[in-house]
């Protein structure tokens, strides 16, 4: 399978990595993409400083991506993860997977998208419109539990 | 060995990376955070509630019971908040 795992400062055109999955092939019958933006949080919010750690994060996203063939007979994955200033309305992750099927490409996303977030070690800290909304951002108990349901799902297709 | 520090563990140690020697006692993950509050404020701090701080070795996750033998790389950071 094809696997793509970008970690950079850069923006990047998500329409472009997504049709890239299925660009020349004829086996691929959809590409599942999902794209998460930075928000202003009402307006509080000036910006997020994304920090990580460099070597780790390609290589535990490679991992959670090994996972996730392993369970779905997937056609192609990228994902994008950036990091340092990035303000409201811009993009910060991008996940799209190519499969046969529809639900395979669906489910793989989703997952990919819970394990990034409890697993790549990532961190944000909100820089404020007052120095009174500043500080790290702290994990959601959500997250956790919208990873663990993977861990209780059948697997295979 | 080589230690980083990353987010608000970075912050209150005050420093993003330095070279460890622990002493042979110091056989896990945990005993290396006991053995690190030890060493000042800013490490007692960072530690003080050793669930909230996650661990990796040679950059995979570790739990406070993995052994640090042979590790090149430890490395310290609160949950994650990617994606």
């Amino acid at each position: 399978m094809m696997a793509t795992v970008r970690v950079q400062r850069d923006d990047f055109d998500p329409g472009a990595e997504a049709e890239g999955l299925a660009r020349g092939r004829k086996d691929v019958g959809a590409v599942a993409s999902f794209v998460g933006y930075c928000r202003d949080e009402g307006g509080r919010l000036a910006a997020l400083e994304l920090e990580h750690y460099a070597g780790m994060a390609e290589e535990e996203i490679a991992r959670v991506v090994g996972e996730a063939e392993g369970r779905w007979p997937l056609l192609g994955v990228a994902v994008i993860h950036r990091y340092g200033r990035i303000a409201p309305g811009e993009r910060i992750v991008f996940v799209a997977v190519a499969a046969a099927h529809r639900g395979a490409a669906f489910a793989a996303a989703e997952m990919l998208m819970d394990y990034l977030k409890t697993r790549a070690p990532f961190w944000k800290l909100v820089i404020g419109v007052d120095g009174a909304f500043e500080g790290w951002v702290e994990a959601k108990a959500d997250d956790d539990r919208s990873a663990a349901r993977w861990s209780d799902a059948v697997s295979g297709p | 060995m080589k230690a980083l520090y990353f987010a608000w563990v970075r912050e209150r140690v005050g420093k993003a990376e330095e070279e460890l020697d622990p002493p042979a006692t110091v056989a896990t993950v945990g005993d290396l955070i006991a053995w690190l509050s030890r060493r000042g404020e800013g490490y007692a701090h960072a530690f003080d509630k050793p669930l909230a701080v996650r661990a990796a070795l040679d950059r995979v996750h570790a739990r406070s019971d993995a052994l640090i033998a042979g590790a090149k790389e430890v490395a310290f950071f609160p949950p994650m908040t990617g994606g």
